[in-house]
């Protein structure tokens, strides 16, 4: 079945499927922006107990996310994997650094004789809210505006500077996609815990919660108006018909331009993302995650598409652009893409489980017969 | 100390990371049975103890799983990191089963461990075990998608060489799924890691029963554990031998160094006790022993299954011997340079846009191209991975091994006999198992691994061509920080483990 399709189609298949899993990650990063609003939004431990016992139930599906973006990386794009992973090594390591301590802290918390106490825990998942978004943020802005790399004709990498990848850092744009996206996860951590948590006796607490969702909404802003700005105006990375990559000027409105559904998708989402938080803080709702989240992915989807499709080079070399990798030059080759594309059968059977087990466990929201006992995080 | 190259920091970072993270996955996927055992005694029964019972030992999986996961993340994106070549080199064989270990087993675990944890009051009782049970598989299908990977790199098989990608690219993904090393390390890796949880149970119950505390959830955890146990010790035996089987074709280098053997001969013996002596050389005089308890013959008939027949000494491997068709490494490196240039001829004729002289490269490269890996190394002695270490690891391991098989009986019969609680030398003997277990495991891995060196994909791509271009001082200072991290994780885990352990099942 997938055998007979050509390698062009399973390339756009498989970053298709790359960029669904890395949005679904964007949402799921709800666990993260809840981890940073645990010191604000909560004035005593009970509360503070409430938000990680809530985020607790899911922290996993977001790091498993995490590690299947990788993955599915990897396996359909390794010279993308070999070229960032092993080139933009610091920025990397200190990305996985912030997960590393995240995995623990939930379980450890609250445990006696946990080492190094509980608010080193809570750091920790701060840390991996804050630091961990805002350098993911700055690596995808890369996919924009480049990296300083070469590769020879092995397909061997060499990083060009001493900074190893946290040079991304220092970049306008990609600081700004960095604290949009710790924002926007703050904005959708907090529409999360407005579904989940009890708060029938706190209303304070619940206030406060919805509150920090508009207010953090209002933070995001200029940094979404500053990289859809630039995004428009900026010089992008494309390639001609023999793959030759060069700078074109305006590349990225002209992808928007060309292709209309992406456009669509990303002022879909952006709507969808306010309404949540419309829902969230000013109309009292309670579902507004499914919107935010929802927006997200469209937003997330918008992004990768820009990036990779419309024959643009997904993973631009500022110092070499011929050693920029494109959705044609970086994937697995055919044989394994139509192997890893019958794989991708079981995804919807994946999500539908989850969705299942999501439903089942957040039939009753979280409240204070939940944080007690050992059972508990 | 610190003046290594970049690739043995690197191998040194892989190594510090992966034996983290193997002394909490092996508890993970036999603690996750144990745990759905118990959890069906429970829901057939209906019997609140064992539900308490369940409880108690999934708190302590929990706290284990946890940091399971925290040193696992690395590991898959340290190929990247610190193996930049190898990941482009290979990526289009090794990436598919990481994918597939996410999308298959990664998500099973984590969407069923919230609800193992967190489920008792929201799903029902047989949903609950479901999910338990699910934990479970998930576990021990995220092995089997690793160990595939694995297996392919001890055992690269199901794809060929593209000169054009400078690449192997897959061209069968069922004979990597199937390859019998991959198949002998799963099953022998998860019915080890079987043992691993089982004493752990068994360590945890002998010590109640030494403090005379939770003494009936004790004897029912050792009866489980005890069953369980012995049926994966007798496993593993059976699987470990199957792997000294395969090795014996796919890594007979591997076979000769953890046997200590040099000098290939018919009817080989096993070497059951020795001392290695660190002074021997490939291919001097010395003796490969300073003292030594051979059991005769019996070599021929683990490797090859038939007394009598040649088994090669890591001599033959390295020096080659014609009588027995096994080319010498000097000869393969010499043709694997000649690999490597016609390679390079190849490239060049190809931007040169010189068809003719591509076509010739091409084919002089094609006649050499199995030989390419050799063409790296600097001396056929590289070719020989460290004879002690992987001797008295394999021997560490097969001597634990077949003594946890007589360990698991005695906790059996004595637990039938219902006698268990006056043997406390036995019992002192359990609580002391689990940390026997542990070094027989962390063992196994460093024979397969140690074993299979200098090459990171074996006979193809030895590691120091596999590496970033990055400077040792990046790969140095990462490596420090992996250690002060997880050593410091691993110190709150077992604080937290003892505690919850001293306080105990509740309502038991």
């Amino acid at each position: 079945m997938f055998g007979n399709l050509d390698i062009i189609t399973l390339q756009q298949i498989w970053w298709l499927l790359a960029s669904v899993v890395g949005s679904l990650f964007l949402f799921l990063t709800f666990v993260q922006g809840g981890q940073t609003l645990l010191w604000q939004v909560s004035a005593d431990e009970e509360e503070k107990s409430l938000i990680i016992n809530s985020l607790g139930r899911k922290w996993e599906l977001t790091f498993t996310t995490l590690v299947l973006f990788g993955g599915a990386l990897f396996a359909a794009f390794p010279k993308f994997y070999a070229t960032s992973f092993g080139g933009a090594y610091w920025v990397w390591i200190l990305i996985l650094f912030t997960f590393i301590v995240q995995a623990v802290s939930y379980e450890y918390r609250t445990k006696p004789d946990n080492l190094l106490g509980s608010r080193v825990y809570e750091l920790f998942l701060f840390i991996n809210g804050s630091v961990g978004i805002l350098l993911i943020g700055a690596a995808v802005g890369t996919f924009f505006t480049g990296s300083n790399f070469t590769l020879n004709e092995y397909n061997q990498v060499r990083w060009t500077h001493p900074l190893r990848g946290l040079e991304a850092a220092f970049s306008l744009f990609n600081l700004s996609l960095g604290l949009f996206l710790v924002f926007n996860a703050r904005v959708l951590g907090a529409m999360y815990l407005v579904s989940s948590i009890d708060f029938s006796e706190r209303p304070r607490f619940e206030a406060k919660v919805r509150r920090a969702c508009l207010v953090n909404l209002i933070c995001a802003l200029p940094f979404l108006l500053y990289v859809l700005v630039s995004l428009l105006l900026m010089d992008g990375f494309g390639f001609d018909q023999a793959g030759v990559v060069s700078l074109v000027a305006g590349k990225y409105l002209a992808n928007l331009l060309a292709m209309p559904v992406v456009l669509g998708l990303l002022l879909l989402g952006l709507v969808l993302v306010i309404w949540g938080v419309v829902s969230i803080s000013l109309l009292n709702g309670r579902r507004g995650i499914w919107y935010g989240g929802l927006g997200t992915v469209l937003v997330g989807l918008a992004v990768f598409f820009t990036a990779g499709y419309n024959n643009t080079a997904f993973y631009p070399s500022k110092v070499d652009l011929q050693s920029s990798l494109t959705i044609y030059n970086a994937s697995s080759s055919h044989y394994t893409l139509t192997a890893m594309t019958y794989v991708a059968l079981v995804i919807p059977l994946v999500l539908l489980y989850i969705a299942w087990v999501w439903r089942l466990m957040d039939a009753k929201r979280i409240s204070t017969q939940d944080i007690e006992g050992r059972k508990a995080y | 100390m610190f003046d290594l190259q970049m690739v043995d920091w690197a191998r040194a970072q892989f190594a510090l990371t992966a034996m983290y993270h193997w002394l909490f996955v092996p508890l993970t996927l036999g603690l996750s049975f144990l745990c759905a055992f118990f959890e069906t005694i429970y829901v057939r029964t209906g019997r609140e103890e064992w539900k308490n019972l369940t409880r108690f030992w999934m708190t302590l999986f929990g706290i284990n799983f946890a940091i399971g996961v925290a040193t696992g993340i690395i590991l898959e994106f340290e190929f990247g990191t610190n193996w930049s070549n190898y990941s482009w080199m290979v990526g289009d064989i090794f990436g598919a089963p990481l994918a597939i270990e996410g999308i298959v087993a990664f998500f099973l675990e984590a969407t069923f461990f919230a609800v193992m944890f967190f489920g008792w009051d929201r799903v029902s009782k047989n949903f609950h075990l479901f999910s338990t049970w699910m934990v479970a598989i998930g576990s021990n299908l995220s092995a089997l998608w690793i160990l595939v990977a694995n297996g392919w790199m001890q055992y690269p098989i199901g794809m060929a060489f593209n000169p054009d990608t400078v690449r192997f690219e897959m061209e069968n993904f069922w004979a990597v799924l199937f390859s019998p090393v991959a198949l002998a390390k799963f099953t022998h890796t998860t019915s080890s890691s079987f043992i691993v949880g089982s004493f752990f149970v068994i360590a945890v119950s002998s010590w109640y029963l030494l403090k005379g505390r939770h003494i009936e959830m004790a004897k029912k955890s050792i009866i489980v554990a005890s069953v369980f146990g012995l049926l994966s010790a007798t496993y593993a035996a059976w699987t470990g031998d199957e792997s000294a089987y395969s090795n014996a074709s796919t890594q007979p280098m591997k076979l000769a160094a953890y046997e200590g053997l040099y000098d290939g001969e018919k009817n080989a013996g096993i070497v059951a006790l020795g001392v290695v002596n660190p002074a021997k050389q490939p291919g001097d005089q010395q003796q490969p022993f300073l003292f030594e308890i051979k059991i005769p013959g019996l070599l021929s008939l683990l490797a090859n299954r038939e007394l009598g027949s040649f088994v090669p000494g890591i001599n033959d491997l390295v020096y080659g011997n014609e009588q027995e068709g096994i080319t010498s490494v000097a000869a393969r490196m010499e043709k694997g340079r000649e690999a490597i240039s016609d390679l390079a001829a190849y490239k060049t004729a190809k931007r040169a846009g010189d068809a003719t002289a591509a076509e010739i490269s091409l084919a002089r490269f094609n006649t050499n191209r199995d030989s390419l890996g050799y063409g790296y190394l600097e001396s056929p002695e590289q070719t020989v991975p460290s004879v002690a270490i992987t001797f008295y690891a394999f021997h560490i391991m097969v001597f634990f091994g077949t003594f946890f098989l007589l360990l698991f009986l005695l906790f059996l019969i004595f637990s039938v006999k219902d006698t268990l609680a006056g043997k406390r030398g036995l019992l002192m003997l359990g609580v002391g198992s689990f940390f026997l277990a542990m070094i027989a495991s962390q063992s196994g891995w460093v024979v397969a691994e140690v074993g299979r060196q200098p090459w990171a994909i074996q006979g193809l791509l030895p590691v120091n061509v596999a590496t970033t271009d990055i400077g040792t001082g990046s790969v140095q200072a990462t490596f420090f920080m992996f250690l002060a991290v997880f050593t410091l994780l691993l110190a709150a885990e077992i604080k937290i483990m003892l505690k919850q352990i001293k306080i105990g099942p509740e309502g038991l």
